[in-house]
């Protein structure tokens, strides 16, 4: 009887010498920043390097073996450089057109002179809110084959022959791209806009004194300052451009004529997903992350991004 | 004279807008329009820019709420409850880590800030099929947990909360200390609900990502009663499919609470959309 008394009084002793220890000020931060650093073991770090020994492995249901090398040498077929080749080209026309488009728009929507600037700021963003899937489905539907879908029959309007938009390797590409940039072109444009609110007036004032045009204060003095937001929606475009996976698979659901539509994250898809053949995907992976690796560096050394200055 | 030409290029540059806002928004129309036209018409020809405006019904809607939308109601059942889930689970941990983040000085904090910054570089494709290989191995392939999952800490939304917290007036940690608050109770009690507006923010970024969410839950989820609502409509427009009908309606259905939030609480959707901003 005693006996337990002093075991419970000693556990309650020991529960409060506990909570007393995570309250102090030394320990509780790390209780706040221990999901973090959870998840950056489980769901990161683990993946990660399990990624890599995948991708030297032929990984059977209940049976891997290493393989060495092979996963990578079969990379090196002309498959996967279509498939390069598509991302790529599609990142190239994204980067161009997400970056120019919203530069322009969002010096026009922050002038003084263009009326309704929150009602058109909203309705470019309202984009932005559908998803891959839905945006598609409506895409679809406008760029249909027939004769009587609806840009077709703009087409028609001015004399042209229909097109067969998902059927081609151009048009293909266009769709993709179009998708894209139809839906991010709003969110660039409050990233410029956000940029060009750094824009100090003096320095406007200052041109305009010298007797500087419209032409030569926008090339002058407001692209120097949106330098830095240039360079953050250039690298976004970049990386998202690689992942694209979604704009493809809504078109084409994965099997395109010609694989006109195959993308890198949808070979890895093919591959390692419906071919059940992880060893060989998890190698693509480690591919496709090297390559986004080396163009972001590339694309941040082209727009200095490492000089000192910044 | 010059007043009058600012004005002149004022209108052009307005009508100019008004141009580009008719163009973007067009696809949106077009999907309204298609959701009250014969859907059959739809799959087979593509939405036809003349149509007779007498001619639109509203019996695709009809559809979606009788018996046959029924599989379409639990995606969107699936949608809300991943949804709400993760911005319940995502806000709690990722507000945390960032709070301490921001207001702590303790070892490795540097380091730990430096990993929120790498992993939010890390594109998640890499970690995809040792993650899936993850799910089939813990038998969670087909649960709610395993679509939310990769999402519950989110680097950009703690990247965000601590960027928001070094706002805050450490001052108040200290007073409360003096007050007898433990450090927990600083952080729910006191600091948490100055953090309002960036609640706000990341609820819409979180929510939004996960509605929006597809190749994971493509992976993940198996069964149709399990489907959130992108991987539900993507299996309805396969060639052969004949539920047309929920595709057009329910994509609408899909975005029109998105639009109505959104229209509501513009600036946290702006917020929360442009988080990589706060750093450039």
């Amino acid at each position: 009887m005693e006996r337990s008394e002093t075991m419970a009084n000693k556990k309650t002793f020991s529960l409060k010498g506990i909570l007393h220890f995570l309250n102090s000020r030394k320990v509780a931060p790390y209780v706040f920043v221990s999901p973090f650093i959870v998840s950056f073991l489980v769901l990161y770090l683990y993946p990660m390097i399990q990624a890599i020994v995948m991708s030297f492995q032929q990984v059977l249901p209940g049976q891997t073996t290493f393989i060495g090398t092979h996963n990578y040498q079969r990379i090196l077929n002309p498959t996967f450089f279509q498939a390069l080749g598509n991302t790529a080209t599609y990142v190239f026309f994204t980067v161009i057109i997400l970056v120019m488009i919203p530069i322009v728009l969002s010096v026009f929507l922050n002038s003084k002179s263009l009326y309704f600037k929150n009602f058109f700021r909203a309705s470019l963003f309202i984009p932005a809110l559908t998803s891959v899937i839905v945006a598609g489905i409506i895409f679809r539907m406008m760029f249909g084959e027939s004769e009587n879908s609806f840009v077709n029959e703009l087409l028609g309007l001015v004399g042209m022959e229909p097109v067969q938009w998902r059927y081609g390797a151009g048009t293909g590409m266009f769709l993709m791209v179009l998708l894209a940039s139809w839906r991010w072109i709003g969110v660039n444009i409050l990233y410029f806009l956000a940029g060009l609110q750094n824009v100090s007036e003096e320095l406007y004032e200052a041109a305009d004194i010298d007797g500087a045009s419209a032409w030569q204060k926008f090339l002058f003095v407001t692209m120097p300052a949106l330098k830095p937001v240039i360079i953050f929606v250039a690298t976004i475009t970049i990386i998202n451009g690689f992942r694209m996976f979604e704009e493809s698979f809504v078109f084409w659901e994965n099997s395109s004529p010609g694989n006109i539509g195959l993308t890198i994250v949808g070979y890895i898809y093919r591959e390692g997903i419906q071919q059940n053949d992880m060893g060989f995907g998890a190698a693509i992976g480690v591919v496709l992350m090297l390559i986004i690796f080396v163009v972001s560096m590339l694309q941040l050394k082209f727009f200095g991004a490492f000089k000192k200055e910044d | 004279m010059g007043k009058n030409n600012k004005k002149w290029v004022s209108i052009l540059l307005t009508a100019l807008f008004a141009v580009i806002t008719v163009i973007a928004l067009t696809p949106v129309v077009s999907l309204i329009v298609a959701s009250m036209r014969p859907s059959s018409e739809l799959m087979r020809q593509g939405l036809s820019f003349f149509f007779d405006p007498a001619t639109l019904d509203l019996g695709n809607y009809l559809a979606v709420f009788s018996e046959e939308g029924a599989s379409y109601w639990q995606w969107y059942m699936n949608s809300l409850i991943v949804s709400g889930g993760l911005i319940v689970l995502s806000l709690f941990f990722s507000s945390m880590v960032g709070y301490a983040l921001a207001m702590y000085n303790f070892k490795g904090s540097r380091v730990i800030f430096l990993l929120v910054l790498f992993v939010l570089m890390v594109p998640f494709e890499i970690l995809m099929l040792p993650l899936y290989q993850m799910m089939i191995g813990l038998s969670l392939v087909d649960t709610y947990f395993a679509v939310m999952l990769p999402l519950i800490v989110a680097p950009v939304a703690v990247f965000f909360f601590r960027q928001y917290c070094l706002g805050l007036p450490k001052e108040l940690m200290e007073s409360a200390r003096i007050d007898g608050c433990t450090e927990y109770g600083i952080f729910f009690k006191i600091m948490a609900p100055l953090m309002g507006p960036s609640f706000a923010a990341m609820a819409i970024l979180q929510g939004l990502t996960s509605w929006n969410n597809f190749l994971w839950p493509l992976l993940v989820l198996r069964s149709n009663e399990m489907f959130t609502l992108p991987v539900g409509l993507a299996t309805l427009l396969t060639p052969y499919g004949n539920n047309y009908e929920l595709l057009f309606s329910g994509s609408v259905l899909t975005i029109v609470p998105i639009v109505i939030l959104f229209l509501f609480f513009q600036r946290f959707f702006i917020s929360g959309l442009t988080v990589g901003g706060v750093k450039g």
